[in-house]
């Protein structure tokens, strides 16, 4: 059996602020999808990404509650990629960068994220097939 | 062959960067290489065939083919009918089968 | 697999991380065995210039004791061989003369681009 490709994705931006998060989140759920094992590593402001410290709110502007905004909160992303992952026998590793976690005060993560360094983002981009650095601006 | 995939998020309007980053791919393509250009995010705010972008025809006559996101362009109001005819829309998905090929991709 | 990082943003966060992040980033991974080599394009080629001092941050009480060193960090990754380019255009525009960079640091065309791509197995644009 051929084992399946992976890929390895590296991301920089805190939640809330660019586009990129969106799209980021779109090409892991997108790569899961298409069978691909994936890897990311959450540099600087992304390793807030998996912080279970997140709430979300209701929208007083639109007239709605905190259940009818169902504001999202990219630490539910990533357990629903998790989730997906499990479901479809795939491989998917989440790893936030240790100081980058430290700066930010970031204590509080989704179960299943864990807490390296550029020297596993060196290692997962050596045993997988390519890798997207997502940088920030 | 080395392959490049190139990906634009950034308006092309918004700097002189865009006409760098076509120029890169024309001289990759001389080279040797084969070269893809994925417009993403605010990228695609060139696909419009009334906006004036002249590189994609360069690219597309180096037989660089030109892809733009559809979610992207449908959330900025590009219809299918608007886009030029040198770009193809596409889901995200095809940006993974050309990172799984090895492209080398950067990320503008 | 021989990386090339392309570095671009030049001065984000330096003074709060008392680093560049990707010049930061890029020794780590060579210490780690990455053969990783840099290209400063755009704003980034003001990395190659010599003189730079973010020295004498106060902030209130606190003072800076360790201010971002780039002439430094760039002139270390050199000394642990990595090879750091800069686009030569990028420098005449922003009008940093070839005399005034760091030694050591290459300067290259843009034309010269299409074939530095080619002897690298990755690209990462940051």
């Amino acid at each position: 059996m051929v084992p399946a490709k992976s890929l390895t994705f590296l991301l920089m931006d805190a939640p809330y602020e660019q586009t990129r998060t969106a799209t980021a989140f779109r090409l892991l759920d997108a790569a899961l999808r298409l069978g691909f094992g994936v890897r990311v590593f959450a540099y600087e402001g992304a390793v807030s990404l998996a912080s279970t410290l997140q709430k979300p709110h209701a929208n007083a502007i639109h007239g709605r509650s905190l259940e009818e905004e169902d504001h999202p909160t990219p630490h539910v992303w990533i357990s629903a990629l998790v989730q997906l992952a499990q479901e479809r026998g795939a491989q998917f590793e989440w790893v936030n960068c240790g100081l980058c976690v430290d700066e930010r005060g970031v204590t509080e993560v989704v179960s299943g994220v864990r807490r390296g360094s550029p020297a596993d983002f060196w290692k997962m981009a050596s045993e997988s097939d390519n890798t997207l650095v997502i940088p920030t601006r | 062959m080395p392959s490049y995939l190139l990906i634009e998020t950034r308006d092309p309007f918004d700097s002189s960067c865009f006409i760098q980053h076509c120029e890169l791919a024309a001289a990759l393509v001389r080279d040797g290489g084969k070269v893809t250009l994925f417009l993403l995010e605010n990228g695609v705010l060139g696909a419009r065939s009334t906006a004036r972008l002249p590189q994609l025809e360069k690219l597309n006559r180096l037989g660089v083919p030109v892809l733009a996101d559809e979610f992207a362009l449908r959330e900025r109001g590009i219809s299918g009918a608007e886009i030029v005819d040198q770009v193809k829309a596409v889901p995200l998905s095809t940006l993974v089968d050309e990172l799984a090929t090895g492209a080398k991709a950067l990320w503008n | 697999m021989r990386v090339l990082q392309i570095i671009e943003p030049a001065y984000r966060a330096t003074l709060e991380e008392q680093d560049d992040t990707v010049l930061w980033f890029t020794r780590a991974i060579r210490g780690a065995g990455a053969p990783a080599d840099v290209l400063l394009i755009g704003t980034a080629v003001s990395y190659a210039a010599r003189g730079q001092s973010a020295e004498g941050l106060e902030i209130g009480t606190w003072s800076q004791r360790h201010p971002p060193a780039i002439e430094l960090e760039v002139t270390k990754l050199l000394e642990s061989g990595a090879r750091i380019s800069a686009v030569t255009e990028d420098l005449e525009e922003r009008g940093i003369s070839a005399r005034s960079i760091i030694r050591g640091v290459e300067l290259l065309s843009r034309d010269a681009l299409s074939g530095l791509f080619g002897q690298y197995d990755r690209i990462w644009k940051w």
